[in-house]
């Protein structure tokens, strides 16, 4: 199975990468772009009986290693 | 008096910690490779220096949080012993659940190196004490993540309880509430940004670093 993972850092835990992002997109001219947050995506095989199963292994991973849960959110995708 | 520094792939403070405690305290220093799985006996301190420990992938001190000897370190601060993380070492601790909080990137995107002054919140810790009712101590910082943040509960309890331990004057990373430096509950275990390995003799603009190591290894 391959697992995707999205980390980002939570909502209003400042993401000043984001800021800088943003401010670089209004230099652009798209001065209506706004909320910009810079996230990972960590992308993995492996292998798994069923994706609930499967899931619940890599949110797992999440919490020990893949995120740190005090700055960030994560979200699983399994397929 | 004995000393353990350890030593992670890309740590890179290391040595001058090891010179910095050898020549404050005249404490013998042991390096220790991150793969080992025992600290020498008869340690009184243990201290994880800064540095970019595996190239800061993932998240800064995320993967040296995870090293062999981290079981052992854990153990050691559980029975007591001093504990100090400076810089990535600070940020090692608080990945490793043994402080509270995380550091984030610099609020100006920017890496900071410049000596600070740093107020004294709490000088009744054991790594305080030799400031001797001091309040004002100049250190160096040098970090890119030093901008300390914890969530409102962490930050009312850990400014509660005195763990909050050095907050800067003149706030150079963004860090919430200007803090450089917290202790664990228990007092034994201390984590900040900036370094008294780059403040230990008069030479190098402030001696003040001096003193923590020494107040470190005089309630050992």
């Amino acid at each position: 199975m391959r697992a995707k993972v999205h980390v980002f850092l939570k909502p209003g835990v400042l993401d000043v990468q984001g800021k800088a992002v943003e401010a670089a997109l209004h230099g652009l001219g798209w001065g209506h772009v706004e909320g910009v947050r810079v996230g990972k995506t960590i992308e993995f095989d492996l292998k798994g009986k069923d994706a609930a199963e499967t899931e619940a292994e890599v949110k797992d991973m999440c919490e020990k290693l893949l995120a740190n849960t005090v700055i960030e959110s994560y979200r699983v995708e399994v397929a | 008096m004995k000393a353990a520094v350890i030593v992670f792939p890309g740590s890179n403070c290391d040595r001058d910690c090891k010179v910095a405690i050898e020549r404050s305290t005249g404490a013998s220093v042991d390096m220790v490779w991150h793969a080992d799985t025992a600290l020498p006996h008869g340690i009184d301190l243990i201290v994880l220096p800064g540095g970019f420990s595996y190239g800061d992938y993932l998240r800064c001190g995320a993967m040296a949080a995870l090293s062999p000897i981290m079981n052992e370190v854990k153990l050691a601060a559980d029975r007591g012993v001093a504990t100090v993380g400076i810089c990535n070492g600070f940020q090692v601790l608080c990945e490793a659940g043994m402080l509270p909080g995380a550091l984030l990137r610099n609020e100006a995107l920017k890496y900071v190196c410049k000596p600070v002054a740093l107020e004294v919140t709490n000088a009744q810790t054991r790594f305080t004490a030799g400031y001797a009712g001091r309040r004002e101590v100049t250190m160096t910082v040098g970090n890119g993540e030093g901008n300390f943040f914890a969530d409102a509960d962490t930050l009312a309890r850990i400014e509660g309880e005195g763990q909050v331990v050095f907050r800067y004057q003149d706030n150079p990373n963004g860090s919430t509430n200007a803090i450089a430096g917290v202790v664990n509950a228990r007092g034994n275990v201390l984590g900040l940004m900036p370094h008294p390995d780059r403040a230990f003799e008069a030479e190098l603009g402030s001696a003040d670093g001096a003193i923590l190591f020494q107040s470190a290894l005089a309630s050992a």
